[in-house]
């Protein structure tokens, strides 16, 4: 159900949500650092999370890329992709 | 013109917020002169040192000292140049060579500081092809040698071998090398790795295992060797880095492995090619350290049983420390606020230690990070669990 890259970026805005200091307007639009304050340690503890649900890991080097929600989940997707 | 530091906008509001909630600028205490290794003078004042990784206090060793004194009389006080150059002395070889011995390892290579250890050792191992699993919590030092090089970053869950598993188990396809790195204890917490936990999952993955003990490096194990030592497992662990900055006393760092292709690393390691050697008081003062180290094993079990003092005093007093007993014990705070102003009236009451914030700690909590030393007197230890005790009740703990 989350395999699509709109499903995962549902998927990721549901687990940011669950985080009440995350503002509750967020799509999948919202830039991870500027739009809701993630640090580079925020940042890069939330992706272990979702590696976790989606059974991949990001190698940091693809974080530097990725700006918005769309970024990762499409990120996410292009790994899930190549591990099928 | 574009203003060059623009960029730094977000670190000024954030600096300027920190400082201007504290009576005294946290990243420029200057310490006058230390005494000893557990007092120095600080703002005119006599003040307990607690935050300064002099685990065995030989900082202050007159051995040392006076190894330094005689080096720097007879053979001047630098080398002008790097190891590939003009910079190896016969002191640079017989440091590595006591290191490999004290080790049991065929090979060490020293580097100027320990920070361009990790940086070196990690950027000449391996490259883009491959694949470095990093503890999420690791020293800055080794994420920045993991992005000199080039490699692929994974990372883990700190001191997680389930996790670690689970990645390397993601990779079972990968063609290039991997590699595992570990620290002995933590610098922030005080954790202690489960190595030989790691060193199992490398072996059934094919991976190589580093271990940076530059906090455990004659602090553990029954030699002092670190974790690897205390933990029975340092013929399974590949690669070996610390450094001579915490229990030696002195400034360096050193890699120590039985891998003969080692030797090639002294000609690709940018950090150890560019840069100038150690100056020969410092290999002096390191090796006559090391000596002391190995002659007074009772400097390790004084510095365990402070550890327990300091590390009990103040979850007695109700403190929020770490679960390991380890010369590193962090009190955790809730906020930023609250972290500036118990660290602020720690140094008016004569007690040093490191104010660490977030993202620097794990888990975006600040901590009072304090290190305990084998030079101090029990007094010393119940004095400042006594200072801590009393602000906490101030501040409502």
């Amino acid at each position: 159900m989350t395999e699509s890259v709109s499903g995962i970026s549902g998927m990721i805005i549901q687990k940011l949500l669950a985080n009440p200091k995350v503002p509750r307007d967020i799509d999948g639009n919202s830039k991870i650092v500027e739009d809701l304050a993630f640090d580079s340690l925020a940042v890069m503890n939330f992706v272990m999370e979702i590696e976790d649900e989606l059974d991949v890991s990001v190698p940091l080097d693809k974080l530097a890329d990725i700006r918005t929600i769309n970024d990762l989940a499409a990120c996410l997707h292009t790994l899930k992709a190549g591990n099928a | 013109m574009t203003d060059i530091f623009a960029k730094h906008a977000g670190l000024r509001a954030a600096y300027e917020g920190l400082t201007a909630s504290s009576p005294r600028n946290p990243f420029e205490v200057v310490i006058e002169r230390p005494l000893s290794a557990t007092v120095g003078i600080i703002e005119g004042r006599e003040t307990l040192l607690f935050g300064t990784n002099n685990y065995l206090g030989l900082s202050q060793s007159h051995r040392a000292a006076e190894a330094a004194i005689d080096t720097a009389r007879t053979m001047g006080v630098g080398t002008t140049g790097s190891r590939i150059a003009n910079g190896t002395f016969g002191l640079h070889r017989a440091l590595e060579e006591k290191l490999a011995r004290f080790f049991g390892k065929k090979h060490c290579m020293v580097f100027s500081t320990g920070y361009q250890a990790n940086l070196g050792t990690i950027s000449a191992l391996v490259n883009k092809d491959d694949v470095l699993l990093l503890d999420a919590d690791s020293h800055a030092s080794i994420y920045d040698g993991a992005k000199l090089s080039g490699a692929q970053v994974i990372r883990f869950r700190h001191n997680d071998p389930v996790d670690l598993e689970r990645r390397l188990g993601r990779l079972k396809d990968h063609t290039g090398a991997k590699l595992i790195i570990a620290e002995g204890i933590y610098s922030m917490t005080g954790n202690v790795a489960p190595l030989t936990e790691f060193t199992a999952i490398a072996k059934r993955h094919g991976a190589y295992i580093l271990a940076d003990e530059a906090h455990s490096f004659g602090v553990l194990g029954a030699t002092g060797r670190g974790v690897a030592e205390m933990q029975g497992c340092e013929s399974e662990i590949d690669f070996i880095v610390g450094t001579f900055s915490k229990s030696l006393g002195t400034v360096g760092g050193y890699c120590v492995t039985d891998h003969d292709g080692v030797d090639l690393m002294r000609l690709c390691s940018r950090p150890y090619m560019f840069t100038a050697s150690l100056p020969p008081e410092i290999i002096a003062a390191t090796m006559a350290a090391l000596e002391e180290m190995e002659e007074r094993p009772e400097l390790r079990i004084k510095l365990q049983e402070n550890a327990e003092r300091l590390h009990s005093g103040l979850k007695a007093a109700g403190l929020a420390t770490g679960e390991h007993v380890s010369p590193v014990v962090a009190v955790t705070l809730e906020t930023v606020e609250e972290a500036i102003i118990f660290w602020n009236a720690l140094l008016e009451n004569g007690v040093y230690v490191n104010l660490s914030l977030p993202p620097a700690t794990p888990d975006n909590r600040p901590l009072l990070r304090c290190s305990v030393m084998a030079a101090h007197s029990s007094e010393e230890i119940d004095k400042a669990v006594a200072v801590f005790g009393a602000i906490a009740k101030q501040l409502g703990h």
